[in-house]
């Protein structure tokens, strides 16, 4: 592969060629439109953030009560709400996935790019009408909606259904645009089998956005339905069945876990082979495995009904087929950390947070297989358990490869350098933050303390504690990052083209990149992760 | 082994039921497992970080994939989930299947408490009586919306769903109360719907089925006493008569308009549209509140629903009382 390696700081490129509001809302510019989902999902996630704070702040006594019962019941909806369908779904897909996606394949825009700005602005417009419920009273049914209680909880629940159902369109045509650019702007020499396996994993997950988003679509559509007409579908008063949501519901949300946790996996697959100056071991495992987990995705959801009066036949099925759900994710784990094997490592901020990843993700993973297993899921259920183990998933899996993949194509994106030490610091505030949150979490669980809890008995104080003062750590950090990310697009050092020296497409390109994202067409020669060499 | 119990006493409550012992051992083979495939992966990961972290002079060793190494990690660990995947159900199994002699007492979940009534027809609020050492199962619904029944010290949780029965069973071997939580979020006072479980030594039994106070249980008292209303099947039995049900239906094998009650529970029944089911809680409730859903070969779907006319205890008595028929 030999890429130009030209030093263009100074030319006109994405952020410079046009000025003024107005150019950003008209853009059909992929990476603008990347960066614009970015703002926009790192803004949530300081309002999902505000709601989790809060939270552990409320849980720092048993009967301290700073919030009344019903505002500790919105506060727990609406951070759950936002972080699953505002922050964690589109954050990698949406935000990294568009800015990077056609540039890693050669191409010069995503297949659709009108469509691709409609997808933000029914995004936006999801998010709106959801929030938009907070003005009404706000809504307390936890971000599942479980029937009946979410048809008698009052309208607000509405308002925060038919947003999750708008932004859910987001969802499904980024996905079309994603699946249509991988198949026909690929660059020439840019093969299947040379794809990065970030592309990889980001097909996977648009074949669960285009087949599964629907679904959910049609069971918020069917309880906005069932609240306005009382039609009988799920409320047994009216004749219909209240286990029958939660199939519904979780035939969307078991395979959203992989909208959400696969794109991460891809960046974790990026990032590796880069900062140990080696291939990524068993490229074709990880690339297939990414599919398997898709499948299996749509096979697994009642694993969440297992105490709910689901049949013991239902049960055992879905117990043995989500055990096979651990088989290719080991397999990522294990190339992972076989990648480092005879490296030469550097670690630099993105490769921190994959390490971060291994670590938090392997603690959620094994976590998982307790929950696979049907007796130890009947008293583990719907206690903090849960809680924990989605949190070292959704966080430990997605948000640390989101922040890997942030300081990886920081450079890229703003060309600016971010600086390494205050990087250090921020990553060590939140992992260790995020430990010390939630692993006591687990024991609370085991011990039996049910989640969505209000108040609590005296006797899980202490671990709750705990946890509260890990979240303030976890906080600081991330507010930390923000602010030297802040820092670095005022005054940081000029980024080099390619300051990690990786071989992928992505970084021929100058920092930032021109409108068109190369100054000559790119033709692909070789792998993408042909490393044979130390960075020098 | 001895830490292993350590452990599990400090972070898991007491083994209050027969089953609890063997959830344990199983959770504990999980949590040692975990550790040993977090040493494998995190210690593996540290060690090569710093083994092969960046020297000046060292170059990295080009190195693709490994087709045995990749076989033994996708073999093992498919092996090893199918051992804990059989485990897991045989628990399963057993913590979901009484004995058929189990005492039973039917459970009410309200927003935002939980109710209880006995064979005797005693009724109880937020504190049930069982016996030490005999199988107990709850047979439960719910009057609003989703709640769980969860008592940790016994390992069993089971939603508590409105329009249907689900139940619970469990042995308890330790004598004393044990916390029960309501574990799906059912709205505003979730966390307060709490409840104590007393299980009682079998002298304590006897005196609280003659309707004794307990000595030692607070103010626990005995519910609301027998003479009431007569026992659960005397109830249901007045309220078939209340409700006009033995206009259609009798209790000696005649037949009438509608199927006799006589028999009838735990009978395979055969349906118009050539099926056939067993009559349990749920056949019956469904019969009661949509009568056309599963018309008995035979009949007519001539039968009213009775939807919103009987509450949660009525029907609770209504099964006893068919139950009791034979």
């Amino acid at each position: 592969m030999s890429s130009t390696h030209a030093q263009s700081g100074t030319g006109t490129n994405y952020l410079n060629c046009t000025k003024g509001m107005s150019s950003w809302l008209h853009t059909l510019d992929h990476k603008r439109i990347g960066i614009m989902y970015l703002f926009t999902v790192l803004s949530f996630f300081l309002l999902g953030g505000f709601f989790a704070l809060l939270i552990r702040w409320h849980l720092f006594s048993p009967d301290h009560h700073l919030l009344s019962a019903g505002n500790y019941n919105k506060a727990f909806t609406y951070h759950g709400a936002i972080m699953v369908f505002l922050v964690i779904i589109p954050a990698i897909p949406a935000a990294m996935g568009n800015f990077v996606l056609p540039m890693m394949i050669g191409a010069k825009d995503v297949a659709f790019p009108r469509l691709n700005l409609f997808s933000y602005y029914i995004f936006v417009l999801g998010a709106i009408i959801a929030l938009c419920s907070l003005f009404f009273g706000g809504a307390d049914t936890g971000w599942t909606f479980y029937t009946p209680y979410s048809i008698h909880a009052g309208t607000t629940v509405i308002f925060v259904v038919l947003g999750a159902f708008v932004a859910g369109f987001s969802s499904i045509l980024t996905g079309l645009n994603f699946i249509v650019t991988l198949h026909k702007l690929r660059a020439p020499g840019m093969t299947w089998s040379r794809l990065p396996l970030f592309c990889w994993a980001l097909y996977a997950t648009s074949i669960i956005q285009v087949l599964a988003t629907p679904v959910l679509a049609i069971t918020l559509l069917l309880l906005i339905f069932e609240q306005v007409f009382k039609i009988g579908i799920f409320d047994p008063k009216l004749g219909g069945d209240a286990v029958l949501f939660q199939h519904f519901f979780w035939f969307y949300s078991h395979p959203a876990v992989y909208i959400m946790i696969l794109p991460s996996m891809g960046i974790i697959s990026e990032v590796i082979p880069v900062f140990t100056r080696k291939p990524i071991f068993g490229y074709k495992a990880i690339a297939y495995s990414s599919f398997g987990i898709a499948l299996i995705a749509f096979i697994v959801w009642g694993h969440h009904l297992f105490v709910s009066g689901q049949s013991e036949m239902a049960n055992f099925v879905f117990s043995l087929l989500t055990m096979f759900v651990a088989v290719p994710t080991g397999i990522k784990v294990f190339s992972w950390v076989a990648t480092m094997y005879k490296g030469s490592i550097r670690f630099n901020a993105p490769f921190l947070y994959a390490l971060g990843f291994l670590e938090l993700f392997t603690i959620g993973g094994m976590t998982g297989v307790f929950l696979a297993t049907l007796a130890i899921d009947v008293h583990l259920t719907d206690t903090y358990f849960v809680i924990a183990h989605f949190h070292y998933v959704m966080v430990g899996g997605t948000l640390m490869g989101l922040m890997a993949g942030l300081h990886y194509w920081f450079p890229k994106m703003s060309g600016k350098m971010y600086c390494e030490t205050s990087a250090l610091i921020s990553f060590v505030l939140i992992i260790t933050g995020f430990n010390v949150t939630f692993f006591p979490q687990f024991i609370l669980g085991a011990q039996g303390m049910p989640r969505r809890y209000w108040s609590y008995l005296p006797e899980f104080t202490l671990l709750n504690q705990i946890s509260t003062v890990g979240s303030w750590f976890l906080g600081a950090g991330f507010l930390f990052s923000a602010y030297y990310f802040i820092q670095a697009l005022r005054k940081g050092e000029q980024a080099p083209d390619n300051p990690w020296d990786s071989k992928s497409l992505e970084w021929w390109s100058p920092s930032p990149p021109p409108v068109e994202n190369f100054l000559k067409d790119p033709v692909v020669t070789t792998w993408t992760y042909e490393y044979r060499s130390a960075k020098v | 082994m001895i830490f292993s119990e350590a452990l599990a006493a400090d972070s898991l409550p007491i083994q209050g039921s027969e089953i609890a012992a063997r959830w344990d051992h199983l959770y504990l083979f999980l949590f040692w497992l975990s550790v040993f495939f977090f040493v494998l992966v995190v210690g593996g990961m540290i060690y090569f970080a710093i083994k092969f972290r960046h020297q000046k002079k060292h170059q990295p060793t080009y190195i693709t994939h490994n087709h045995l190494l990749e076989l033994i990690w996708s073999v093992i660990p498919t092996i090893i989930l199918m051992v804990i995947f059989v485990w897991g159900y045989s628990v399963y199994h057993a913590m979901i299947t009484p004995p058929d002699d189990a005492y039973e007492v039917r459970v009410i979940g309200k927003q935002w408490f939980w109710q209880f009534q006995y064979d005797d027809g005693r009724m109880t609020v937020d504190k049930v009586f069982v016996p030490v050492n005999k199988p107990v199962k709850f047979i439960m619904s719910s009057e609003d919306v989703v709640h769980s029944f969860f008592v940790p010290n016994f390992r069993v949780k089971q939603d508590v769903v409105p329009g249907m029965y689900t139940s619970v069973w469990f042995e308890a071997t330790v004598p004393g109360r044990h916390q029960i939580y309501c574990a799906e979020y059912c709205g505003t006072r979730h966390s307060l719907m709490l409840a104590d479980l007393y299980v009682l030594e079998p002298e304590q039994w006897i005196a609280w089925k003659a309707g004794k106070k307990l000595t030692g249980i607070s103010e626990a008292g005995g519910g609301n006493p027998p003479s009431s209303g007569g026992d659960l099947v005397d109830q249901g039995r007045k309220v078939t008569t209340v409700k006009g049900c033995v206009a259609c239906h009798s209790d000696d094998g005649s037949p009438k308009v509608g199927p006799t009650y006589k028999g009838l529970f735990g009978a395979k029944v055969e349906l118009t549209n050539g099926s056939t089911v067993i009559a349990d809680e749920n056949y019956i409730r469904e019969s009661i509140e949509n009568p056309q859903a599963k018309i008995v070969k035979g009949f007519g779907p001539v039968m009213p629903s009775f939807k919103g006319l009987i509450n949660e205890e009525e029907m609770n008595a209504v099964i006893a009382y068919i139950k009791s028929v034979k």
